[in-house]
């Protein structure tokens, strides 16, 4: 038994071994446990245990019975129409992508050798040799091809058409050599084939009752909104395979019956557990957790073209008087980081760390706020169940802002609708984003003036030069450079207020081994079966 | 009319309104999904909906047809035993539903198989033996059974029998059902849950009709003539009581098919209730036509079933 000090929670567990996954030294942890008042005694032991969960040998055999928090009947395995965790992790067990994002945010081959381009422009992208689909089929060009144009049929439904419209010619060049050209420059190209939708098909497929790709797994049962079943496939093109002999998923929609199955030990992987069950698996030996932060985040929006956002001053008043902490401890239990005003998390290789999280100063704010005139006007703030937590971001809010004389009203409206009558249109609402995979995405649908989603109406020529030169950017230099300055540029200009990016916590047995945070999201990215296996 | 002929007639004329009933629900089904904000396309394509996007997947499913004509065809295809195709997963209803609606008639069977006769003995008792501590017992336990919510009693049983004794498991479907004692196992907290729901309904309506007819001039007669309690009970009161009884029981039994949503989601066991509710918030219209048929259908049979017995039951009537 290892000693461990009171209060320590599976939280701090996971934080302790999340560190040493991002690398931080043995010294760098004491000190960081000494300094919050733990002994180095204790603190040793800690970290024998967190070195014991990172490092242990991979078995193979056995099955695997994982729950999602969402299943219907509109589950599919057609990576086009893939809309929740639960399509994202069967087409990950069932199909390849060309590329895919690695826990540090690193863009890595999968079905592709390599994907080059002298211009940004025209890609070429190389496959590997010898993989074979389930059916016995060996991939080719043709089938990538297929796989990619789908996209642009308006009858598939793609969640990713308006992606993939940049590519406007996608052909084939010998058996194993693609080239796509896009309508214009975006050096991003490899990160965005390693979005879930783009898995590859095998060449005409239209039936998709059942899975034929070239996955880890080969599909041997699916029910949509019941539960599938997944067996190893023994013909996997990467070296060692699959460690599991099998692996259903299914969901429980409803978080206590989800820790309830694993805890009586009918599951062994719960996905999405709410932060409040985290009370019941602490203390208990047999569940572990798995916390990622991927850049999910619900943010204060403040429209810029309205009152009260038009006052000078007022919106970098409300930034000072979000109280972040408060935030992250009451509102999300501690599941959360603290963010800086801008959209590209910590997760993301492109996340600039210079720019520093506001400090919590009221006085600060009330200057502002008095210079702006609007100390004691009562304005509303529209909040929803439908964006999380954002009933409770805006109730610290408004008892920040009662102690300085602002009166903010806090508006809460009803879920249904919220998206379609409120967000976007109040002049201070609350929005929820959900983690996208490059900055340019982000920038593009939120920032630039002409942004589909712009929710505080920011407009700037600087910014929309700025985003089009690092998208045709094939010098990760001088890209780094731009992003960052672009997330300065949000943190002080814009009227979005980001005071935290939401965390992910999955719990599952204490004999699962394998699993690490992944910049896509929870369930390592949701393409952990492939990668975990379970310890005798 | 010939006195004889009468209960045929109630038969007929009953039957003849079921099916009414039938065809007016499916119309008011269909114009009330009609009505919800957004179709299938929209709901398919979620944050990607931008308009050409959405016409293209209207056009490419045969969404852009006027409402009415999707609605003749799909009564149409009904009247020739067809349930159509599935929009949101282009499989066929019948595929989806097939496997579900066993799943729950299974347990709907368990159930009203272990309910029924013990809410139906637990009624007949405590009316026979009014004023008694066994009756005020049954009451007291009814009430408190009808005012507890079921996702109360069905996630303490979770927590009780699952997580702590370890005695159940607590997921109903995909655990494991190789032997009968498993199949038990796995039944086991799903049934009690229901049952806990239904038989407090069947209980109290059941004591109320038996004291109702126990209060009769005939039975009061019965007395006089020097008849046992328990033949007093069964045989003159029971008969008269049985038309109330059956309804009853019919309305708590097809509240089995299509309302057990919690249950279905606690226990994650995968029935109607729940493709009812996935098929509503995709907008997947022969999907939710296909179960609301059900769900009327199996109300309808039970409830015209009551009234049968009630009608042959009845001496005035037979």
């Amino acid at each position: 038994m290892t000693k461990t000090p009171t209060n320590w929670t599976l939280r701090d567990d996971a934080m302790v071994e999340q560190m040493i996954r991002r690398g931080a030294s043995r010294r760098d942890l004491l000190k960081m446990l000494m300094s919050s008042g733990i002994a180095a005694s204790v603190g040793g032991s800690l970290l024998l245990r967190a070195d014991a969960a990172v490092a242990s040998t991979p078995v193979t055999g056995g099955t695997l019975k994982a729950a999602g928090w969402s299943s219907s009947t509109a589950d599919t395995l057609d990576p086009a129409k893939a809309s929740l965790s639960t399509d994202y992790v069967r087409c990950c067990a069932f199909y390849n992508r060309l590329t895919f994002l690695d826990e540090a945010g690193q863009v890595q081959m999968e079905l592709a050798e390599s994907v080059s381009s002298d211009d940004a422009q025209t890609w070429e992208v190389k496959l590997k040799s010898g993989v074979t689909f389930h059916d016995g089929k060996t991939l080719a060009a043709e089938d990538v091809v297929f796989s990619l144009k789908r996209h642009l049929d308006e009858a598939v439904g793609s969640k990713v058409n308006s992606i993939a419209k940049q590519m406007t010619e996608i052909s084939k060049v010998d058996d194993l050599t693609v080239k796509i050209v896009l309508a214009a420059p975006n050096a991003d190209l490899p990160t965005i084939l390693a979005l879930h939708h783009f898995m590859i098909l095998a060449d005409g497929t239209s039936d998709f009752s059942t899975a034929n790709g070239t996955g880890a797994f080969i599909c041997e049962a699916f029910e949509p909104g019941v539960r599938s079943i997944a067996v190893k496939n023994p013909n996997y093109f990467k070296g060692q395979g699959a460690y599991l002999d099998s692996f259903e998923f299914f969901g429980i929609p409803d978080n206590n019956a989800r820790v309830n199955a694993l805890l009586s030990g009918d599951i062994q992987y719960a996905a999405s557990v709410n932060p409040r069950s985290s009370r019941l698996l602490d203390g208990n030996d047999s569940v572990a957790t798995l916390v990622s932060t991927s850049g999910n985040y619900t943010n204060l929006n403040i429209r810029k073209d309205l009152n009260p956002g038009q006052a000078e001053g007022f919106i970098e008043g409300m930034k000072y008087l979000l109280n972040r902490e408060a935030i992250q401890k009451s509102a999300f239990r501690g599941f959360a980081e603290i963010a800086n005003d801008q959209p590209v998390s910590p997760a993301n290789r492109y996340h600039n760390p210079n720019v520093k999280p506001r400090d919590f100063d009221p006085e600060r704010a009330k200057s502002l706020f008095d210079k702006a005139g609007l100390l004691g006007v009562e304005i509303p703030v529209v909040a929803s169940d439908a964006a999380t937590a954002s009933v409770d971001m805006a109730t610290i809010l408004q008892q920040s802002g009662s102690e300085i004389g602002m009166n903010l009203k806090v508006d809460r409206v009803p879920s249904d609708g919220y998206w379609s009558n409120y967000w976007l249109k109040a002049p201070v609402h609350f929005g929820n984003i959900n983690p996208r995979p490059t900055p340019d995405i982000l920038f593009s649908l939120l920032y630039s003036s002409d942004a589909p989603w712009n929710e505080s109406q920011y407009k700037s020529e600087k910014f929309d030069s700025l985003l089009v030169e690092a998208r045709g950017a094939l010098d990760e230099e001088r890209r780094t450079a731009i992003y960052w300055e672009m997330q300065e540029m949000v943190a002080n200009e814009a009227g979005t207020a980001i005071p935290v990016y939401i965390s992910n916590m999955d719990a599952f047995s204490a004999k699962l081994g394998g699993l690490k945070p992944n910049p896509l999201g929870g369930m390592m990215g949701y393409a952990f079966a492939e990668y975990v296996w379970l310890n005798a | 009319m010939s006195p004889s002929l009468l209960p045929w007639f109630l038969v007929v004329q009953r039957l003849g309104i079921a099916l009414l009933t039938l065809v007016i629900v499916s119309f008011a089904v269909f114009f009330a999904t009609e009505l919800l904000p957004g179709d299938v396309a929209e709901i398919l394509l979620g944050q990607a909906a931008t308009p050409e996007a959405v016409a293209g997947l209207r056009a490419a499913m045969g969404l852009d047809e006027p409402a009415l004509s999707r609605f003749v065809g799909w009564l149409v295809g009904l009247a020739q035993g067809d349930l159509g195709t599935s929009y949101v997963n282009n499989m066929e209803v019948v595929e989806l539903i097939a496997g579900r609606l066993g799943n729950s008639l299974r347990l709907a069977g368990v159930t009203t198989l272990l309910s029924v006769p013990v809410a139906l003995s637990l009624g007949i008792g405590a009316a026979m033996y009014r004023g008694s501590l066994f009756d005020r017992m049954v009451s007291v336990l009814t009430i408190s059974v009808i005012s507890v919510p079921e996702f109360m009693v069905a996630t303490l049983a979770v927590l009780i029998f699952a997580v702590w004794l370890d005695w159940l498991p607590a997921l109903s479907y995909g655990a494991d059902v190789s032997s009968i004692g498993a199949m038990l196992k796995a039944y086991a907290m799903p049934v009690i849950t229901l049952s806990c729901v239904i038989s407090a309904q069947m209980i109290r309506m059941t004591r109320a009709a038996v004291i109702e007819t126990l209060n009769t001039p005939y039975v009061e007669m019965a007395l006089l003539k020097g008849a046992s309690r328990r033949r007093m009970v069964l045989i003159h009161a029971l008969p008269n009581a049985l038309g109330p009884i059956a309804n009853a029981v019919a309305l708590s039994v097809s509240y089995l098919v299509g309302g057990v949503i919690i249950v279905e989601t606690i226990f994650n066991y995968p029935g109607v209730a729940k493709l009812m509710v996935d098929a509503v918030s995709t907008r997947d219209l022969p999907l939710i036509q296909s179960c609301a048929m059900i769900f009327c259908v199996s109300y309808l049979s039970l409830i015209t079933l009551a009234d049968l017995i009630a009608i042959l039951s009845n001496p005035r009537l037979r």
